[in-house]
């Protein structure tokens, strides 16, 4: 099925039963997944799906359906449906498309499909996933056990189209290698887990490096104590910091900031962080997780500075929220398939300071390095942060010993004033990304 | 039941030989068990932000995923197009997984004894429209009313009716219709030129558009929204530090959900990675703790008549007397351990394996009056309401935060404090409960609970429990 004719045809039905405009996004793929635990082959997943969704404009109402039934009867049936839910919402003067001369796509190759991936057999993909195992269940004798090793796949094509005649659609392919051991000393255990993951098979890291990582990291939190509580400077580790990133793309998003819902709200041309934090989206970086030819509204991906040398420069929008600020378009709209669309992100990170992780530890005489997160006590609208952590406690610029149970809270707001630097060691391994960060004082609660 | 009087048969023409077709063709490579899950899944959702109602969405999907268990082994595969020649596809992809001559034949299909917990005169999802969008916008209405500081509110509806027919190698054939319900709203209020709070409320459950107009309207979520805005605009920095926590009833029962019930699933422990593996019979929580997994209360958020393996669901016992008594099971780990099933096989769609999950997860009341309970405390943090938690099963380190809580001095309620993360190890933290209330309390039935990528909805509950010993935090000293 040519599913680009299929999402204009779906847009000009919609037209036909009434709607002012409309808009329609189809998308579909196929997956694969095997994973091994303890060398043996434990589950294998391999099968495909598409969906259409539609969100159509009367007048200033609009409304939403999606379907995973492409037969004329269930593409009839959302149509019908999408307009019946638009008579029934409020006129709201701030709907629409996107204006004419906003549409477009970029232009060239943006390396987001690699057909390698079609390519390769079922054997060598769980190759992968018990080579990766084999390699942390070897490293030591003290990783016992391992939640698995595992190898995903991802090849699919998204289509839009809208009624102001943009038509567009792209393929993109995604795998990941990824490994979890358990390791046990003295009666307790830990996991932790390393992972690769890129567009392409030939760009995964190998697989021996993969479990090996995974290994050294489960190791390190063997013998994993509390801290006293107590205030002191803590440095994120690249995997934890693609958090903050997360959490600040939260903050700048226009949905948070036109309902002022976000610590940053009226903060623009202001400084909100230390100079050194410069925070970019550009979702045009060929090959990358972030990267798109469009948005979900047809809108071309460009990059846009957040945040300059601590000072808020812009904030992510899509359409309707640059409307509601009286501001245009950043190219970041997002949806599933359906409904009004959302602020997304194209590639979101922290530019690399000039120190590595290793001189930024060195500068921290008592402190804590944070490897790992948990939960979810970071509230937007105030910027207050009190999350679980594990890492390792820094002495004298050194790590000391390995550190659990403990929470590290703080106010956002005066976190990224306290930055004091950020490391050299940028890498991509998800449309977010950050360097090592240090954080000049949080509490840490323990005991 | 038969087949044919199911959607599966009136809209696609499914029969009892088409299932017992796709199963055989799925054992073909030697596989030990397989089974079929058709999945029709009707959804619907409005939301009203700034006192309009912007957006109002339906959706169809419809799908079948065919596993195949060979020992430890599981084949899965799916189609969403349910043609013969699709799912017989699917079964030949699934039944890969397996590599040796076929030995298991299809048990004839019967239907399975199960329970009947939500069967609704009108599910939610066939009430008009309309009256649905109301809700929405007496919602806003009723939070804006509640309190001239209220500037935001976003309030949104939700409903969904999922049709199953599971029908495995076993013999099991089940045919369900879930629907599923809820209420969403979020409040913002600020002081004049004052910093914003938030404050949010829902529930809902297996339930008629009714239960929204009779039992829990929205009013009651608008107004409790509104309630814990206004409350932490006098908020005060959390302490932090470890101290006594009182937990309210309801909702904090999410600290069972992330404290024991993750690491009792058995597929965690079947692979030895759990804090709490190879622990039954040992004592894992102070002798006023019953923890109980109860798929079965009618009408609950967590509850199923069968699960997605088409086991009835049941309640068990997971620690009684601080003993811990047992484990969460699929039909995967129930075979390996060998132990009997107990109705947790759960996924969160045609598209996902089925995993151990929990139901409706809680501890039964105790003797302890809960004013009682506050007015022993000297110094410490009364939690009432919370946002979400997460568990590292192999420490056993949980968080669950607080958004919701206050100061507690000399045994009586003070300021109200900032939002704080609570941590703990689950082996060790209910051991600190030496107080539980007579107040046991479930949820309002919003829980969603998370894990290897897959989401289903969930309960839980508890009362009053007073922890003597538990990290906060906060950024106070």
């Amino acid at each position: 099925m040519n599913y680009q004719e299929l999402a204009e045809r779906i847009v000009k039905l919609a037209l036909d039963e009434g709607a002012t405009d409309a808009e329609c996004t189809i998308s579909e793929g196929s997956e694969f997944s095997a994973s091994v635990r303890m060398q043996e082959l434990e589950n294998l997943k391999e099968a495909g799906s598409r969906a259409a969704g539609l969100r159509v404009l009367m007048g200033k109402r609009s409304g939403s359906a999606y379907t995973s039934d492409l037969s004329e009867e269930g593409i009839r049936q959302m149509v019908a449906s999408a307009v019946e839910l638009a008579r029934m919402t409020t006129e709201d003067p701030y709907a629409g498309l996107p204006a004419p001369e906003e549409l477009g796509a970029l232009d060239g190759d943006l390396a987001l499909y690699h057909e390698d991936l079609e390519k390769l057999d079922t054997p060598l993909k769980i190759e992968q996933a018990r080579a990766a195992e084999k390699a942390a269940l070897e490293f030591d004798p003290r990783i016992t056990a391992s939640e698995g090793g595992s190898f995903d796949s991802y090849v699919g094509a998204r289509y839009f189209a809208n009624s102001l005649g943009f038509c567009g659609g792209y393929r993109s392919s995604s795998c990941s290698l990824s490994v979890v051991p358990v390791a046990r000393e003295d009666g307790s255990m830990q996991r932790d887990y390393w992972f690769s993951a890129s567009r392409s098979f030939a760009g995964l890291e190998p697989a021996a490096e993969v479990g090996r990582r995974a290994a050294e990291r489960t190791l390190r939190r063997l013998g994993a104590r509390k801290a006293p509580t107590q205030r002191v400077p803590v440095v994120f580790d690249s995997r934890t910091a693609r958090t903050l990133v997360e959490h600040l793309f939260e903050a700048v998003s226009g949905d948070s900031i036109y309902r002022k819902a976000s610590f940053l709200a009226d903060q623009l041309g202001r400084r909100i962080a230390s100079e050194h934090l410069t925070l970019v989206d550009d979702g045009t970086i060929p090959g990358l997780f972030g990267t798109a030819p469009f948005d979900d509204e047809g809108v071309p991906s460009r990059r846009t500075v957040v945040i300059e040398r601590g000072v808020l420069q812009s904030y992510l929008l899509n359409t309707y929220t640059a409307r509601k600020l009286g501001l245009k378009t950043t190219g970041n709209a997002s949806r599933g398939l359906t409904g009004n669309p959302h602020v997304g992100h194209g590639n979101l990170y922290a530019e690399p300071g000039q120190k590595t992780p290793e001189e930024i530890l060195a500068q921290v005489k008592n402190g804590f390095y944070v490897t790992e997160l948990l939960g979810f006590g970071v509230n937007i609208v105030t910027g207050d942060y009190s999350r679980g952590a594990a890492g390792m406690w820094i002495e004298n610029g050194e790590l000391a010993y390995p550190v659990h149970e403990v929470t590290i809270a703080g106010n956002l707001a005066e976190m990224l004033l306290n930055l004091e630097a950020v490391g050299s060691d940028l890498e991509f391994r998800g449309s977010t990304a950050s360097p090592t960060l240090l954080i000049g004082e949080m509490t840490v609660s323990g005991h | 039941m038969r087949v044919s009087e199911t959607i599966f048969g009136q809209k696609f023409g499914l029969t009892e030989r088409d299932l017992e077709r796709y199963l055989g063709q799925a054992l073909s490579a030697g596989g030990e068990y397989a089974d079929l899950y058709f999945e029709y899944l009707v959804t619907s959702s409005i939301s009203l932000d700034e006192s309009i109602i912007k957006s109002a969405t339906q959706g169809v999907t419809v799908g079948v995923g065919v596993r195949v268990v060979s020992g430890e082994r599981t084949g899965y595969a799916y189609s969403d197009d349910l043609t013969p020649e699709r799912i017989l596809h699917a079964a030949k992809t699934a039944a890969c997984i397996a590599a040796a001559p076929s030995q298991v034949t299809v048990a004839g299909l019967s239907p399975v004894a199960r329970h009947n917990l939500y069967d609704l005169a009108k599910p939610p999802t066939e009430s008009a429209l309309a009256e649905r969008a109301d809700l929405v916008v007496r919602a806003d209405r009723a939070a804006r009313a509640y309190d001239s500081r209220v500037f935001q509110v976003q309030a949104s509806y939700a409903d969904s009716l999922r049709q199953v027919l599971i029908a495995a190698s076993d013999g099991a054939l089940a045919f369900d219709r879930q629907p599923l319900a809820r209420m969403n709203v979020t409040v913002l209020a600020r002081e004049k030129n004052g910093a914003p709070q938030r404050g949010y409320a829902g529930g809902g459950g297996r339930v008629e558009l009714q239960y929204f107009l009779q039992e829990k309207t929205p009013e009651y979520f608008a107004r409790d929204a509104a309630r814990q805005a206004i409350v932490q605009l006098d908020a005060v920095p959390a302490p932090a530090g470890e101290m006594t926590v009182v937990l309210g009833p309801g909702w904090p029962g999410i600290l069972l959900h992330e404290a024991v019930g993750h690491g009792l699933e058995a597929d965690f422990n079947r692979k030895g990675v759990s804090a709490f593996a190879n622990r039954i019979g040992e004592k894992v929580a102070s002798s006023l703790c019953t923890v109980v997994d109860d798929g079965t209360i009618p009408y609950r958020r967590g509850s199923l008549n069968v699960d997605d393996e088409g086991v009835p669901t049941h309640r068990t016992v997971l620690i009684e007397n601080g003993v811990l008594r047992g484990y969460l099971h699929d039909k995967v780990s129930s075979r390996v351990l060998r132990a009997k099933p107990t109705g947790n096989g759960r996924r969160e769609s045609y598209q996902h394996i089925p995993l151990p999950r929990m139901t409706n997860t809680f501890m039964l009341a105790g003797e302890s009056d809960p004013e009682e309970m506050i007015r022993s405390v000297p110094k410490g943090i009364y939690c009432v309401t919370f946002g979400g938690g997460q568990v590292d099963i192999t420490s056993g380190n949980f968080v669950f935060s607080a958004s919701e809580s206050y100061l507690i001095e000399n045994g009586r309620l003070t300021r109200p404090v900032r939002g704080a993360t609570l941590i703990g190890n689950g082996p060790e933290a209910l051991r600190y409960i030496s107080m539980v209330g007579n107040d046991l309390r479930l949820d309002e039935g919003i829980g969603i609970c998370g894990k290897e990528g897959q989401s289903v909805p969930v309960g839980v509950g508890i009362p009053t429990v007073k922890i003597d010993r538990m990290t906060v935090g906060g950024t106070a000293s």
